[in-house]
């Protein structure tokens, strides 16, 4: 460390590099870098990072390009495999890239390139991504349990979430979602400078002693001399911290630092991670660098800059830059002064756009509170959890609710990079090209329809693709119905290649780097976005039509969540005729569709809880509605009955529970008490009798004449009520002895209701039925006496003629050859 | 006579009040806890806020509880994040008002007392909120005896904890604020921001000196009863209680408090309820939060607070079922009533969301099946 430290008393000579060691990501370390670059004004900056990318150098300063932004390197044969180093406004390495355009200095990056790290990542081990040493904390928890990609530049960097490694991206993407969280073994450094600084989070201990330092007036290189030092005692102790690949790295950083100082002379800078510090001012001979950077495996890479967004750099988000406040540090790094109390005033803006009183009496007690907080926690100067704790005690009443906005806006933030077009293609245009190569399934923009039989290996993989690239909202293909065939297994497709369509793919470049993980992605971000329940549902559909399993389980916890918090049954009646539809679709491609049933049996349940309740004082237009939802749950239940998920055993058995609470309960209106007693009926769960008795003590002279029509009309109305009615003359007796009854005031009330039931029968039912009302109720008797067969119906079977009908109907079922059971069961059909 | 009687009369007085403080049912802070808060003062070389008896590093450490170091060990007074204490605590020291809000059964009133004994060594300058508390309970009433016999003077005056506290220099403190009517709650205002008291009929007015501030507690399932008006809201640094972080946590608060419940009303002894103990916190909780336990189910949220000083309610209550009706063990049908009756407090919307969670929550649990039948069959 004894070239900074000459040059930190004397000014900098340029003999020895400049070495800037950095947090990744940290305001202060940026502005440090500023003024550390300003004062010594080195004749090549060199920066950590892919050396691929120096070729994109200059496009950081193209006008149209807005941080956050991300480079982003993938193998050019396999674009899953690929690796990010998002670069926000307040990088220090962004800063670096900026000074060295602005002054017109040459700007490099300099570690190993991604040629090799690209292989590293695909490697079994599974090694996260290492951190770079100046980042905090993030060590332990930036790298997502799902990558492979290992990232060159530690924890700086994102990993691919879907990154897939084999050699067809559509089928192995989900072969390591599975795989276990790496334990992080290695040693985070600076949780050991924190720790003995008494510090719980390394995180808070880097910004009290490093990013909320103001400039120090004069010496802009202090700040570097000490993280240097204390870095370097911290690799005396633990050596590389298990980092092995940091070694290699280092090795590679050091040959291209001493070949700028060849190339230029002196005045190199270099801004690094302070944890490599230290090793690049060790003195290694060339050889041994040589002999460790020698011979290591290689693919073919391409880099690109693609645009970055706030949410992704904070570390929930899976491609994190393992930073929970970026909108925070943003804020630190572009406010010129004052920065708490700027904030406290985006703060206020923010809440009263929201319409929330904020005075700026609260904005005054919020500094002078988070002040006092950060005097009383013995900080210098007032960092997120003291400001974050004062907005919520002065301004949001002590309620997290609006603090959770502040929180996403602000701490957050909305911000959105943007990249220029003049950018290199993202991998996921390439990704889409070789697909279309491999189905041949070339863009045209001429229109054509396509037949796609899905038992087709070919087929389904088109079929695939343009359900997938339709969730990326590229509207390639659009689904018609098909001609002819009603099989699932056929789809019929509108195709259409706009010119457009070209930058939609670009745009949908954010999401992933193959379709596969891009659609991914995509389906479960509007899943999180998606309002209504029946939104959701139909997204399963789709993920299940573009065979996106891993997106599944994400879409259908949103999904279960959402049905939980619904208090609308008439939204869970809707959703889940969709769902169990998805259900069969899953069947016939053979999706496991076992999470499918579980929440489908789910909101089943939640149904029946809250049917009954829910169809009480209802108005006839709602009850009306509600009477298609019975129709449309006793459809589905049916559906589901036949494969009910693990654990909710009798769905049937409860959904008929409910369906005779409905048929028995006074407040229910007639139409559906109606509808629940006929489907009751249909199903075998009452006996003709019983149907009889609550028909009777419905159309009894106590019943408005209304509410009796109605109930008819739920009760007979829809297919087959009519044939009900013809072939069961004790109840058309009931209607015709309730009709004779109802007073003349009321008949013309009634007479809209009973047309509207009568006239949806075909014609040949209502001329029988208007037969047999002519012959009066006397006939009536006759029927009865008949026996003590099904009311209607002979006493006996007709075997004769039943025997004549079976082999047909064997045949249409399918059942050749079938036991003595079926007969049977068939004879009762019959 | 009288002057040889009245020495006597004194010492009686002193002899009954003595006898009084050592046999109180409860001590205030400052008497239970003198021995800390001295060590405390003792050992605080850091400043100290005008009037206060230690500084606000102190008073944080009172409540949270650590060692001194001379060795002393200061025992938590509350359990519960730390930078809820630190708020407050700062709070106080920036003059602005505090209000601690929460479900009944947080420590709000718990954590006032004992933030007014660390700081002012004083917790009972107190105004207990309630419908029908007067204005005079936060202002100043009159002594009318002096009143008619001397006509209005300071010595007719009867100054309120609230006045004391401003003359002194000393924290107030004013239980269940937004039980208070509106206009009574408004005196406040005048009080909070230009920190005096008129007193017109005296044309004098009451200054507060350094060192005043106010502690106001309130619940805040109750904001309707009387909501702060917004001027008032603004004069006061907000604080939310939580309720307890986890279920063993709050399963060693029940089954403490219930233990304590029980022996002062001479319940008999009913052995190894802990489990079903758990049962009950672990249903409120999952109503409460919205979510299962294990996270993987969300639950809709009924109307009522389900908090923690409900939950003890129902498990005494189900002890008392147990001892006396049933065979001493508390069983899931003794809780059972209980639960419904503290979860279904809107007989629609409620009932629903209960069965809902009987249904798709409890029915598929290992070990519950009883409890389910129990609740059935409460709720049938």
């Amino acid at each position: 460390m004894t070239g900074v430290e000459r040059a930190g008393s004397s000014g900098w000579t340029g003999t020895e590099p400049l070495l800037l060691g950095v947090r990744h990501h940290g305001p202060g370390s940026a502005r440090a870098v500023r003024a550390a670059l300003d004062a010594a004004r080195p004749r090549v900056v060199l920066i950590e990072g892919p050396p691929e990318a120096d070729a994109l150098i200059p496009l950081a300063g193209d006008e149209d390009m807005r941080p956050p932004v991300a480079l982003l390197a993938h193998a050019v044969d396999e674009p899953g495999r690929s690796a990010f180093w998002p670069l926000a406004e307040f990088s220090p390495e962004w800063v670096a890239i900026r000074w060295a355009l602005e002054q017109r200095v040459p700007a490099r990056f300099i570690d190993l390139p991604a040629t090799h790290t690209l292989v590293w990542g695909s490697e079994a081990e599974g090694e996260s991504a290492g951190d770079g040493g100046g980042r905090g904390g993030g060590g332990a928890g930036a790298p997502d349990a799902d990558s492979d990609a290992d990232v060159p530049v530690g924890a700086a960097t994102g990993t691919d979430a879907n990154a897939d490694t084999g050699p067809d991206a559509d089928a192995d993407a989900d072969a390591d979602a599975d795989a276990a969280p790496h334990s992080d073994v290695r040693v985070d450094p600076l949780g050991v400078l924190a720790e003995a600084a008494g510090y719980d989070d390394a995180e808070r201990w880097w910004e009290d002693v490093v990013e909320h330092r103001g400039l120090g007036e004069g010496d802009a290189f202090a700040p570097f001399v000490v993280v240097e030092e204390a870095m370097g005692a911290l690799r005396e102790v633990y050596g590389s911290g298990g980092h092995d690949r940091d070694l290699v790295r280092e090795a590679y950083m050091r040959l291209q630092v001493r070949a700028a100082q060849r190339e230029f002379g002196g005045g190199v800078a270099v801004v690094c991670g302070a944890w490599h510090v230290p090793a690049l001012r060790q003195k290694v001979t060339v050889a041994a660098d040589r002999a460790l950077v020698k011979g290591l495996p290689k693919v073919k890479v391409d880099m690109t800059w693609v645009p970055w967004t706030h949410r992704r750099l904070a570390r929930a988000s899976g491609y994190g830059a393992g930073i929970d406040s970026p909108g925070w540090y943003g804020h630190l790094f572009s406010a010129p002064d004052r920065p708490v109390e700027r904030w406290m005033t985006k703060v206020a803006g923010l809440l009263r756009a929201e319409d929330r009183t904020v005075s700026s009496a609260h904005v005054i007690e919020a500094v002078r509170l988070a002040e006092t907080l950060a005097a009383m926690r013995g900080r210098p100067l007032a960092g997120l959890g003291e400001t974050t704790d004062a907005v919520r005690a002065v301004m949001c009443e002590g309620s997290d609710v609006p603090l959770a906005l502040v929180h996403d806006r602000l701490i957050v933030g909305d911000v959105l990079g943007e990249v220029p077009e003049a950018a290199p293609a993202v991998p996921l245009q390439r990704d889409l090209a070789r697909l279309q190569r491999r189905l041949r399934l070339k863009p045209e923009a001429l229109e054509r329809e396509l037949e796609l039989d899905l038992r087709k290996e070919a087929d389904a993989g088109r079929s695939r693709l343009l359900h997938r690239l339709r969730l990326l909202g590229v509207a390639w293909g659009e689904q018609v119905v098909s001609r002819g065939s009603t099989g699932t297994f056929r789809e019929t497709w509108r195709l259409r290649w706009e010119p457009e369509l070209s930058v939609r793919v670009a745009e949908a470049g954010v999401w992933g780097t193959t379709v596969l993980a891009a659609a991914t992605a995509k389906a479960e971000a509007d899943a999180m976005a998606a309002q209504g329940l029946a939104d959701v549902t139909a997204l399963a559909e789709r993920c299940l039509l573009a065979e996106l399993p891993d997106a599944l389980p994400a879409v259908m916890r949103i999904l279960a969540d959402r049905a939980a918090l619904d208090a609308d049954v008439g939204h869970l009646a809707q959703a889940l005729p969709a769902l169990v539809r998805s259900l069969r679709y899953g069947d016939v491609r053979g999706t496991d569709t076992g999470a499918l049933a579980e929440v489908a049996a789910g909101l089943a349940e939640r149904i029946f809880v809250g049917l009954p309740p829910a169809c009480a004082a209802l108005d006839t237009d709602a009850a009306e509605e509600m009477r298609r939802h019975v129709d449309a749950v006793h459809t589905a239940v049916g559906l589901l009955g036949e494969a009910p998920a693990a654990g909710h055993g009798d769905l049937r058995g409860r959904w008929h529970a409910v369906l005779r609470v409905l048929s028995a309960r006074d407040t229910v209106p007639g139409v559906i008490g109606g509808r629940a007693v006929r489907l009751l009926l249909d199903d075998g769960q009452l006996a003709q009798d019983e149907a009889a008795r609550l028909m009777g003590l419905v159309l009894s002279p106590g019943t408005p004449p209304r509410d009796a029509a109605a109930w008819i009309e739920g009760f007979v109305g829809g297919g087959g009520g009519g044939m009900l009615l013809v072939h069961d003359e004790r109840l058309l007796g009931l209607v015709d002895g309730w009709l004779t009854g109802v007073p003349a005031e009321a008949f013309t009330d009634v007479l809209p209701l009973l047309r509207r039931t009568f006239s949806a029968y075909e014609p040949g039912v209502r001329r029988t039925l208007g037969e047999l009302a002519r012959r009066g109720p006397g006939q009536r008797g006759s029927a009865a006496a008949v026996g003590s067969g099904i009311p209607g119906f002979g006493a006996g079977l007709d075997v004769e003629r039943a025997d004549a009908v079976l082999p047909v109907v064997r045949l249409l079922l399918g059942l050749d050859g079938a036991g003595e059971e079926d007969s049977a069961e068939l004879a009762g059909v019959a | 006579m009288p002057v040889s009687v009245e020495p006597t009369f004194v010492d009686q007085t002193e002899n009954t009040s003595a006898q009084e403080e050592a046999e109180a049912l409860r001590p205030h802070a400052e008497d239970a806890f003198a021995d800390e808060l001295a060590a405390l003062a003792a050992q605080d070389d850091r400043p100290r806020p005008a009037r206060w008896k230690m500084s606000p590093w102190a008073v944080a450490t009172y409540l949270l509880g650590g060692t001194l170091p001379d060795g002393t060990v200061i025992t938590p007074k509350y359990v519960g994040p730390r930078r809820i204490v630190e708020v407050a605590v700062t709070t106080l020291a920036t003059d602005r008002a505090l209000l601690l809000l929460g479900v009944p059964g947080t420590a709000k009133t718990w954590v006032s007392e004992h933030l007014a004994a660390a700081v002012s060594g004083d917790s009972t300058l107190l105004v207990q909120g309630t419908a029908g508390t007067p204005e005079e309970a936060i202002r100043y009433g009159w002594n009318y005896a002096q009143l008619l016999a001397h006509g209005p003077s300071r010595h007719a005056l009867v100054p309120s904890p609230v006045m004391r506290a401003m003359a002194e220099g000393m924290t107030a403190r004013v239980e269940e604020l937004t039980r208070i009517p509106a206009d009574v709650q408004d005196t406040l205002i005048t009080i909070l921001s230009e920190k005096t008291l008129p007193i017109p009929e005296l044309g004098q007015e009451v200054q507060a000196v350094r060192g005043f501030n106010l502690i106001a507690t309130a619940n805040d399932r109750d904001r309707g009863v009387n909501e702060l008006s917004s001027a008032l809201r603004r004069r006061f640094n907000t604080v939310v209680l939580p309720l307890p972080d986890s279920v063993e946590a709050e399963v060693d608060i029940v089954s403490r408090r219930v233990d304590q419940i029980g022996r002062s009303l001479d319940l008999p002894a009913v052995p190894d309820g802990v489990d079903e103990i758990r049962r009950v916190v672990t249903v409120f909780r999952e109503l409460r939060d919205g979510i299962t336990a294990d996270g993987r189910t969300k639950v809709k949220s009924p109307s009522g607070t389900l908090s923690t000083a409900e939950a003890i309610s129902v498990v005494t209550n189900g002890l008392a079922l147990a001892a006396h009706f049933g065979d001493g063990v508390l069983r899931p049908s003794d809780v059972a009533a209980g639960i419904l009756g503290a979860v279904v407090r809107d007989p629609a919307a409620d009932r629903v969301v209960w069965q809902e969670y009987l249904e798709a929550v409890v029915r598929e649990r290992d070990g519950w099946k009883d409890f389910y039948r129990a609740c059935r069959e409460a709720s049938a």
